[in-house]
């Protein structure tokens, strides 16, 4: 026994379990502070850009910059055909990407059997998100400004508005989908045992309950396309015009494209109205998001 | 108690099934059409890359494309080495990176394990804002605000160059590692924390050596695709780090990345057929390549290493 004793170790003061607690609770706080001040430096990034972007673009923000056309003289410079061709580009964009996408959408959700055509559509629509826009704007510059020139007349705003629906069009489709998953199974049950057709149901059931989720995701899409000034530049918009277009095969420019030129000019006073620029785009995103969050919970409560 | 007029009886609806059936069935290969506009939209995209890359490399060896060490495609003595464009789309994601990763990590463990929900309710929704500002809106803060502020500490550095590009970049896709890296986290179960809280550990401890690890596979994820956002990224490079085609890996001189290429070259005057028309398509596909291969990395990197718990 007493051999025993004797051979097991001396208790080595290395080997004793030591809590270390107040070292450890300290090296706890650093990082917790540590994570704060990764929070804290992204919101003090994005306060940094609003303020440097207000204080130099406010001064000149008046009614004459919305409504005169852009200028070689700084003071007399103004916005107003960037902001008809963003509104063109908006309005075409949301007729041929809401269709296209909500149509995918209702197919790939409601109509679509789980076969190896429909697995590829959807592996596709995910691999698209990931494409860089500007590509897309490669394929526009191919497709709709050469090949479909007849149609769109070469660089003109159909041919951008065609080319960003094409880039929004995978967000449109899966926020559709999503939109459409929430809506409760039973209504589609009751709906086809009253005798309905699958289509019956969608469109008198299903679809008004969906919607405002789709036009929530469709908004927010649709501030994407605006926000774009790469693909636009390979398609081949206008950095310099005097007029707003007047038809789908008018040249055009867009605000971010204007904002562009302007930044590149040496004169400080065009960077100024390149604020001015932004604040003014800014403002349409705002209104957008603004009402896709109105849409959401306005409709959010309604029970179903 | 009376049956109804005869003269209703005629007009009691009579469900026409076999319309119903053709508008449903004429409904659905719409709609079915309008789906395959994204499979049309990939085909698309690859043809176009295709077609005219081989046109260039017809004009321009394979060998020489990736070999020479300056890129001077409009000069008259034309040098297509596309490695010096690499390298600047390189530098500029790499610093991108290395502020986007401790950044968006780090928001993303505070947002999941130290916000209360509240705090959460407004801070996830300001990230949220810095995912939705305008890339061009990026470039002008990176040109017009970073730049001159970097000035003032680093004597050398030029009004284009690639430092405050990347930083910017790395600030433009921080939401995306923050919120990717969230979800990594959500997705660890609880029982995990549990038990090392159980075993002694403090706060930090759990996370860095069990909660971290285990969403370690969405993690990493998140980084891919946040550095090929970078990659692909437009606007801030070609406003902030210039247009100026160098080899190399400083950060204080202007350089010009593939994007910036595509931009510039299309805001001339480049006729189709051209060999600088070509040019486009011969770098836009390295960038499509690049890309592909990095998101594929990445939903390979999830499947493959995703840890499973019940």
């Amino acid at each position: 026994m007493t051999s025993q004793i004797s051979d097991r170790p001396t208790p080595n003061k290395n080997t004793l379990f030591r809590p270390n607690l107040s070292n450890r609770y300290n090296l706890d706080r650093v990082f917790a502070i540590a994570t704060w001040a990764a929070v804290a430096l992204a919101v003090a990034v994005l306060a940094i850009l609003i303020l440097d972007i207000l204080v130099q673009g406010l001064p000149q923000l008046s009614g004459d910059f919305l409504n005169s056309f852009p200028s070689r003289k700084p003071e007399q410079a103004g916005i107003k055909a960037a902001l008809a061709g963003t509104i063109w580009v908006m309005v075409l964009v949301a007729v041929t990407a809401f269709p296209l996408g909500v149509g995918a959408g209702i197919f790939l959700e409601e109509f679509a059997e789980d076969n190896w055509l429909t697995k590829i559509i959807e592996i596709n629509i995910n691999n698209l998100a990931g494409v860089p826009s500007i590509i897309y704007g490669l394929l526009g510059l191919t497709v709709f400004v050469r090949i479909l020139e007849p149609i769109t007349g070469g660089r003109s705003v159909l041919s951008g508005s065609l080319t960003l629906a094409l880039l929004i069009l995978p967000i449109i489709i899966v926020s559709t989908r999503e939109a459409l998953r929430a809506v409760p199974d039973s209504l589609r049950l009751a709906g086809l045992a009253l005798g309905a057709t699958k289509w019956q149901v969608i469109w008198e059931q299903i679809l008004p309950i969906a919607l405002p989720g789709i036009l929530t995701g469709t908004i927010l899409a649709l501030s994407r396309a605006i926000g774009e000034t790469a693909p636009l530049i390979v398609v081949g918009a206008v950095t310099f015009i005097r007029s707003v277009p007047t038809g789908l095969q008018s040249s055009f420019t867009v605000m971010p494209i204007q904002i562009f030129n302007w930044i590149g000019r040496p004169q400080v006073e065009f960077h100024h109205i390149a604020a001015t620029g932004i604040i003014v785009l800014m403002t349409v995103l705002l209104i957008m998001n603004a009402s896709a969050i109105f849409l959401r919970n306005k409709f959010q409560n309604k029970d179903v | 108690m009376s049956s109804p007029p005869s003269s209703l009886k005629a007009e009691l609806w009579q469900p026409n099934r076999e319309r119903s059936q053709l508008i449903q069935s004429i409904v659905k290969w719409i709609f079915g059409l309008f789906a395959l506009v994204s499979v049309a939209t990939t085909i698309g995209i690859v043809l176009t890359l295709i077609f005219e890359t081989i046109g260039f490399f017809q004009e321009i060896s394979l060998w020489k494309y990736l070999t020479d060490t300056r890129w001077t495609p409009l000069f008259p003595s034309a040098n297509f080495g596309i490695f010096v464009l690499i390298s600047a789309t390189v530098m500029t994601s790499g610093i991108a990176i290395l502020v986007a990763l401790p950044l968006g990590l780090l928001s993303a463990i505070c947002l999941s394990l130290y916000a209360t929900p509240k705090m959460r309710g407004i801070l996830k929704p300001i990230l949220e804002i810095l995912a939705g500002v305008p890339t061009i809106v990026y470039g002008f803060f990176a040109v017009l605000f970073v730049t001159p502020l970097l000035q003032k500490f680093i004597p050398g550095l030029q009004g284009f160059n690639a430092l405050s590009a990347g930083i910017v970049l790395g600030i433009m896709i921080t939401p995306l590692v923050a919120s990717l890296s969230e979800d990594a986290i959500y997705a660890v179960p609880g029982s995990l924390r549990d038990s090392a809280y159980a075993l002694g550990a403090t706060k930090r401890e759990t996370i860095i050596s069990v909660i971290l690890p285990a969403a370690l596979s969405g993690i990493v994820s998140s980084f891919i695709l946040a550095i090929s956002r970078a990659i692909g990224e437009t606007m801030i490079v070609t406003l902030a780090a210039g247009q100026n085609p160098t080899l190399g890996f400083n950060p204080f001189v202007p350089v010009m990345t593939m994007t910036a290429f595509i931009v510039q070259a299309s805001s001339g005057d480049t006729p189709a057929g051209s060999l600088a028309y070509r040019t486009l398509f011969a770098v836009g596909m390295t960038l499509f390549l690049l890309t592909l291969i990095l998101n594929l990395f990445s939903f390979w990197f999830v499947r493959r290493f995703r840890e499973k718990y019940d």
